[in-house]
C-alpha cells in the first residue's frame, strides 16, 4: 500500500474552468454520437476493402489502372468508395480536430492547426468525390 | 501496487494503453488515407501515371508497410467497437479488460493469415516460389 493516508477510493478534482456563459450548444454531443455510427459502417467498409485490395486474388500486386476502371464500371463500388471516402474523412478530421484541442494549448495554435485541417479535409473530399463521379476509362 | 500515482482513475492501465494506440493508429491511417486520395486521384490524369506511382505500392518495403496500415486500421476497428460497447452496452464498463485481450486474440487470428497472404508475392519474388 502506498504510504499517502487518503484511503477509499480516488476521485476526481473539480473543473477548475468556469461555468460556461452564452449559448449551449449540442455540436460535441453529435459529433461524439457520429464518431460511433460512422464507426461501426466504416468497420464494414474499410476491413472489407483492405480484405479485397491486399489480401483476395493476388492483393495489391494485381491493381492497375484497368482495375480500377473495372470497379469503377459498377455503381455498387462507386457509391461504396463514395461512401467509404466520406464517412472516413469525416471520421478522421473529427478525431484529429479532438487531438488538436488536447494537445494544442495556445488558442492561435489551435485556430491554425484546425484551419489546416479543415481546408486539408474539404480539398482532400472534394478532390476524391470529382475523382469518383468523373472518372473516364478511355482516358488517355 | 505502492508505485501508482495517487489520485489517478485511469493512468497506467489497460484503459490508458488502448486509448494512446487508438490515438496513434487513428492519426497514421488519417495522414494515408489523404494520401491514398491523391494517388487514386491520378486515374483522372493517365493511367501510366497511376500505374507508375501504383508500383511503388507493389515494392517488398511498402509492402510491409501495408502490412501495418492494415495492423493498424485493424486494431483501430476492433478496439473502436470495444469503446463502443463500454459506452452502450450495459455491462460494457464491468468486462473492458476482458474485452481488451478479446480484441487482442481476434487482431493476432486475423494478422496472421492476412500478413502471410499480403506477403505472398513480395516474399516468393524475394526467395523464389513456394509452390
Amino acid at each position: 500500500m502506498s504510504t499517502t493516508a487518503q484511503p477509499g477510493p480516488v476521485s476526481i478534482p473539480a473543473p477548475r474552468s468556469t461555468q460556461r456563459t452564452g449559448q449551449r450548444s449540442n455540436f460535441e454531443l453529435y459529433s461524439w454520437l457520429f464518431m460511433r455510427i460512422s464507426g461501426i459502417v466504416l468497420v464494414f467498409l474499410v476491413l472489407a476493402h483492405l480484405v479485397i485490395m491486399n489480401i483476395l486474388d493476388g492483393g495489391v500486386q494485381r491493381i492497375n489502372f484497368a482495375f480500377v476502371a473495372g470497379r469503377w464500371s459498377s455503381p455498387f463500388w462507386q457509391v461504396w468508395d463514395l461512401m467509404m471516402l466520406w464517412l472516413a474523412m469525416l471520421h478522421g478530421t473529427n478525431g484529429l480536430r479532438t487531438i488538436i484541442n488536447d494537445y494544442a494549448e495556445r488558442d492561435q495554435t489551435r485556430f491554425w492547426l484546425k484551419m489546416i485541417l479543415y481546408v486539408a479535409a474539404a480539398f482532400t473530399i472534394i478532390l476524391g468525390t470529382l475523382v469518383i463521379f468523373t472518372f473516364d476509362p478511355n482516358i488517355g | 501496487m505502492a508505485t501508482l500515482p495517487v489520485g489517478t482513475l485511469y493512468r497506467g492501465g489497460e484503459g490508458m494503453w488502448t486509448w494512446v494506440l487508438h490515438r496513434i493508429t487513428g492519426v497514421a491511417v488519417f495522414f494515408f488515407l489523404i494520401v491514398h486520395v491523391l494517388d487514386t486521384a491520378l486515374v483522372r490524369v493517365s493511367p501510366e501515371a497511376y500505374d507508375l506511382v501504383i508500383a511503388t505500392y507493389k515494392t517488398p518495403i511498402v509492402n510491409l508497410l501495408e502490412v501495418g496500415l492494415v495492423g493498424a486500421v485493424l486494431y483501430h476497428a476492433l478496439n473502436g467497437l470495444r469503446v463502443i460497447l463500454v459506452d452502450f452496452w450495459s455491462r460494457g464498463p464491468r468486462y473492458q479488460r476482458q474485452m481488451t485481450w478479446a480484441i487482442g486474440a481476434v487482431w493476432i487470428v486475423l494478422m496472421v493469415p492476412g500478413t502471410f497472404f499480403m506477403l505472398k508475392h513480395t516474399i516468393e519474388a524475394m526467395f523464389g516460389s513456394t509452390s
